[in-house]
């Protein structure tokens, strides 16, 4: 983790506002960005460490905790729910098995995000399952889609 | 006989319904048969509900079939998709489509026709003859010429782009920036994305010629996280553009210099309004910063900058090439050429169409996009993303210009149109609009904050009946504290989806006619 960060800081630290390049690349790295990491991360920066946590939480994209296994992000933007998003997100909610305020599967194995927009909005509703888009979802196709993951 | 071109979109909405299994199934199949084909991936014409389009270049044009799944292949060669062979999913020529047409294409030219990464393509296809006709005239001539050409802020506030630009040009500062938001956070919006992974080269010129406007030596283009393909795919462009001598410290030896990063946000929507985006660009907490001063004069790091959206840049090298008059001839009034239009949501042919401005809302929906995708009435049209009002059938025959628009109190914004039908509970999306509006909050000033938290609980109330009229007294208060009290645009028309769904579908609250009459 140590190497990683000293690695993504000697690429970046020197960039005019390299605070959002710089934890791009950890999170890339580690999948998360982990809080050992930022008393180094605000040293090299020459920030507080209460402003790169800030940055940290402020932004949606960034984790402070690992993530599923596998990550599914359901769009909830105005153009998915005018074609069953709200319904495609709640079915999903409901497979991968996540209650209340929870965002994974009890396994640990899926996370569930929302997302709003993901530029798709020609064929909605859409989805991102591990990094790739997919548009014109229905609950049955992410079924079948989640099913492979399962497998493999 | 040579390899045949078959041409298969990489843009990420074709990808995301099969594009790249299609283009290997083709590769595959064309192998096994023992025929010779080049596999082109190209940027998408825009018309997503025929992606995965696979077009075949024949004498006559590029014939096309769509929508194409990888298991269509066989059938396909078999009726001899190579030669533009008669099959169920075969639309003729695709420039014939009357869905094409009839658009009036400036700045999407190049899209669905051109390679994204190819130089070749670019400069066969018209590219940097802007950036020629700007390097022959002196700094001054170009704002002037983007002044006179009336081009407005595409991203949704509509300021003259010649003003920004002759007031970042005559500050005096050792430097100054240009910036291009790509942050396309509207639902209903794609055009950006399809520029940054369609036709790259496009957007570094109109940035470059910014550049030269204005006597800004560095550029940065703030690209939302949501678009990891779109982000790498202009990195790639900057690095093949300063490589060619487009881009750096002497661009095509005209002793002028600009380099040019691409910067990836992190999932907030508020970094779309442009002064949160600098916070952003500088490592910070996107939050709003008071106006003035104008990010012109002390915009990024405190420098004069250039800020503009993705379409705004990108409509400048046309202009460069073909003058201002040639330019305002597309148009109504003060609402001068083309907007690349967006159709979305429940919508039969969803994709881009660049028109005039002047076009109205029903031409759109059901002229271009064949009413909705569930063949069900359409109910609302939501114009210009999440801040934008829904306009009901009284409205459609609106025309789309800026100014027109907001004598109904509504705005084109980025031109995306998110189509619902008789399905969609108003009162519902509403609420999501405050939601929306909590969820993405910078937090600043109060009444975005707080109201739009009150808001989903006013909302609520009004839904549930509790004390339903005076609910929608103070729903209508807290909205006037919005539009007046916040410091930006995020909180300023969150009421305008919700008072414009208030007004026109008071039923879907729960209020009868005589209810509404009183309120």
């Amino acid at each position: 983790m140590h190497a990683v960060v000293t690695e993504v800081l000697a690429e970046r630290a020197h960039l005019p506002g390299a605070l959002l390049p710089v934890l791009h690349g950890v999170q890339d790295a580690l999948g998360h960005i982990p809080r050992e990491t930022v008393p180094e991360i605000a040293r090299a920066l020459n920030l507080s460490r209460a402003e790169v946590h800030g940055v940290i939480t402020y932004y949606h994209h960034f984790r402070e905790q690992p993530a599923g296994r596998h990550v599914l992000q359901v769009c909830r933007a105005e153009s998915c729910r005018a074609m069953g998003g709200e319904a495609l997100h709640a079915h999903a909610r409901a497979k991968l098995r996540c209650s209340g305020t929870q965002h994974s599967s009890a396994d640990g194995a899926y996370t569930v995000e929302s997302v709003y927009c993901l530029g798709l909005c020609a064929s909605s509703p859409a989805v991102v399952l591990d990094g790739r888009l997919h548009a014109r979802m229905t609950p049955a196709r992410l079924d079948a889609l989640l099913a492979g993951k399962s497998e493999s | 006989m040579s390899a045949v071109k078959v041409f298969v979109s990489c843009d990420s909405a074709a990808l995301a319904v099969g594009a790249d299994e299609v283009a290997d199934a083709v590769i595959a199949q064309c192998a096994a048969r023992g025929l010779e084909v080049e596999l082109i991936r190209n940027s998408s014409r825009g018309l997503f509900w025929l992606e995965p389009l696979v077009e075949v270049a024949t004498p006559a044009g590029r014939i096309g079939y769509g929508p194409v799944a990888d298991d269509d292949v066989p059938s396909l060669l078999d009726a001899g998709l190579l030669r533009g062979g008669a099959h169920a999913r075969c639309v003729g020529l695709v420039e014939e489509l009357h869905y094409l047409q009839r658009q009036q294409r400036l700045t999407f030219a190049r899209m669905g026709i051109t390679a994204p990464l190819s130089l070749t393509d670019y400069e066969a296809h018209g590219g940097w003859t802007g950036l020629h006709a700007a390097l022959a005239i002196n700094a001054d001539s170009i704002w002037q010429q983007v002044l006179d050409s009336g081009l407005r802020g595409r991203g949704g506030a509509a300021f003259p782009a010649g003003i920004k630009w002759r007031t970042v040009a005559q500050a005096q500062a050792e430097q100054k920036y240009v910036v291009c938001n790509a942050d396309e956070g509207d639902s209903g919006t794609f055009a950006d994305r399809m520029v940054l992974e369609g036709d790259p080269y496009m957007l570094i010129e109109g940035m470059t010629i910014a550049a030269l406007a204005t006597g800004a030596t560095q550029g940065y283009v703030y690209i939302r996280s949501e678009y990891p393909l779109a982000f790498k795919v202009f990195s790639e462009a900057i690095r093949n553009a300063r490589a060619a001598g487009f881009l750096g410290p002497n661009i095509l030896g005209s002793g002028k210099s600009f380099a040019l990063e691409a910067r990836l946000g992190a999932g907030s929507y508020v970094c779309g309004e442009e002064t949160a985006m600098l916070e952003s660009l500088e490592g910070k907490r996107g939050i709003v910063r008071a106006k003035p001063p104008l990010p012109a004069l002390a915009g990024l790091f405190g420098k004069p900058t250039v800020i503009n959206n993705v379409l705004t840049f990108a409509a400048v090298p046309r202009i460069m090439e073909r003058g201002v008059d040639f330019y305002k001839s597309y148009g109504v009034g003060r609402s001068a050429g083309t907007l690349p239009f967006q159709l979305a949501g429940n919508i039969q042919q969803g994709g881009l169409v660049e028109l005039a401005f002047g076009v109205t809302l029903r031409e759109l929906v059901f002229g271009f996009g064949g009413g909705t995708a569930s063949g069900r009435p359409v109910k609302a049209v939501q114009v210009g993303g999440p801040l934008g009002s829904y306009l009901p059938e009284s409205q459609w025959d609106i025309p789309l210009d800026y100014e027109a628009y907001a004598a109904i109190g509504a705005g084109l914004g980025h031109g995306g149109l998110v189509v619902h039908d008789d399905t969609s509970d108003l009162a519902g999306l509403a609420r999501y609009a405050m939601e929306f509006c909590a969820l993405e909050s910078c937090g600043k000033c109060t009444p975005c904050r707080i109201g739009s938290t009150r808001g989903v609980e006013v909302i609520d109330k009004i839904v549930a009946n509790c004390d339903r009229l005076p609910q929608v007294a103070l729903l209508r208060d807290l909205c006037d504290t919005m539009v007046n009290g916040s410091l930006c645009a995020m909180g300023s028309m969150t009421p305008l989806p919700v008072l414009s769904a208030l007004n026109h579908f008071p039923e879907d609250f729960g209020l009868s006619h005589e209810d509404h009459q009183v309120t």
